[in-house]
């Protein structure tokens, strides 16, 4: 018997299933108005005390709506609550097919317990993990990150394709830097060499330093998208 | 891989793999694609701007592919280098590290025209889909 295995052309990328729900995911938020942005970031860098800053200040100003990816609690949805916005948490259980990052299908599922007509500003806090999310697209209109200060000035190089991906990086913790040896100029310069111009806002949620500035980048952001 | 030392991506003692869930992508991919057939071989083309341990996707798609019908295949991995295309000179450069710049003008505006892929290209099976021997013995159809 001769051992014929004919090959079968299949060509497909393993993000193809990843794209398309994203795409449907980004037709739900054109179709209700809604700007939709994926945080991201290590674990801890300060995502969830950005976004009570955030809320302290342009609630009101912007009708917030929240995903939350979470590992197994629900912790980052509690400290949200007070705000009385929309939140919905997917908990990424891991097990086998356990995630560390929010997928498209997660989102998808996530947005079925919020209005989003009544939300014109969606935040999605990804699970912390600078390797995963990078690579799936949620149907996002921007990627920002939060980078703290004590993650150490190489990890631009370490995780390049996280940094590659964002819109916005938000140095955070900067409150910090008197009592760190950490090198901001090295850091900037890292960022640079794998992100060339991307922007860049320095900022601290503990002293609300650069908060106005990234408030000041939401609204402008939302608006050029919306007209 | 999700989970290196600095990061809190391990729960319960298990690291949660990001090739694991890539793995699994593979599997759904080739399972549809081989309509019942066994596979024999898989051709996977991984470009180097990926973050992918080779070895650990291996282990991975081995345990991800257990009892399907790409059980036991042969997974052939082939990677592709990062190339820039230079928006201001047209050359293409082969990229090997940071910053990527255009190795004939020297400029920093390139275009990632490779290194970005992650596509199964294509599968091998076996014809006869009822009375193929399983994998563990070995045996090719
Ligand atoms: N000093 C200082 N601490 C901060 C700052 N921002 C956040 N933190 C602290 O950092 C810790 C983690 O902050 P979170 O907001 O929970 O971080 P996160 O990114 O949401 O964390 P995960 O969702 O668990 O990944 C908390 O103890 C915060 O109080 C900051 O600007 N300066
Ligand atoms: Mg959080
Ligand atoms: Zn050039």
């Amino acid at each position: 018997m001769p051992h014929a295995h004919p090959k079968t052309s299949v060509a497909e990328r393993v993000f193809d299933a990843n794209e398309a729900l994203a795409q449907s995911n980004r037709e739900k938020f054109d179709h209700a108005g809604t700007f939709a942005i994926n945080l991201m970031s290590s674990p801890g860098a300060g995502k969830t005390t950005i976004l009570e800053r955030t809320f302290e200040r342009l609630n009101g100003e912007l009708r917030f709506g929240v995903l939350e990816g979470d590992v197994q609690t629900t912790l980052d949805a509690d400290r949200l609550e007070r705000f009385h916005i929309p939140i919905t948490q997917v908990n990424t259980d891991p097990g086998f097919g356990g995630e560390c990052h929010l997928d498209a299908n997660m989102v998808r599922y996530g947005l079925r317990d919020l209005p989003l007509h009544e939300i014109d500003t969606l935040i999605i806090e990804n699970v912390g993990n600078l390797v995963c999310p990078a690579e799936f697209t949620v149907g996002e209109d921007r990627r920002v990150m939060v980078f703290s200060v004590t993650e150490g000035e190489d990890k631009p190089l370490k995780y390049p394709l996280m940094f590659r991906s964002v819109d916005l990086i938000l140095i955070n913790k900067v409150d910090l830097l008197p009592h760190l040896e950490f090198d901001l100029a090295l850091l900037k310069r890292n960022v640079e060499i794998v992100h060339p111009d991307v922007e860049v806002i320095l900022m601290s949620a503990r002293t609300g330093e650069g908060v106005e500035e990234w408030c000041s980048w939401l609204l402008a952001q939302r608006t050029a998208l919306v007209s | 891989m999700c989970c290196d030392t600095e990061s809190t991506n391990c729960v319960q003692g298990i690291p949660l793999m990001h090739e694991l869930g890539i793995a699994a992508s593979v599997v759904e991919i080739v399972c549809r694609h081989a309509e019942g057939r066994r596979v024999t071989r898989i051709e996977l083309k991984i470009g180097q701007l990926r973050q992918i341990i080779p070895a650990t996707l291996a282990f991975n798609f081995e345990l991800v592919a257990q009892g399907t019908v790409a059980e036991g295949a042969e997974l052939d991995l082939e990677s592709i280098p990062a190339l820039g295309l230079c928006a201001g000179c047209g050359t293409e450069t082969e990229l090997h590290a940071f910053p990527f710049q255009c190795a004939q003008c020297g400029c920093f505006d390139l275009r990632i025209v490779a290194g970005e892929e992650l596509q199964v290209e294509s599968i091998e099976c076996c014809e006869e889909s009822d009375n193929a021997p399983r994998p563990s013995e070995n045996v090719c159809c």
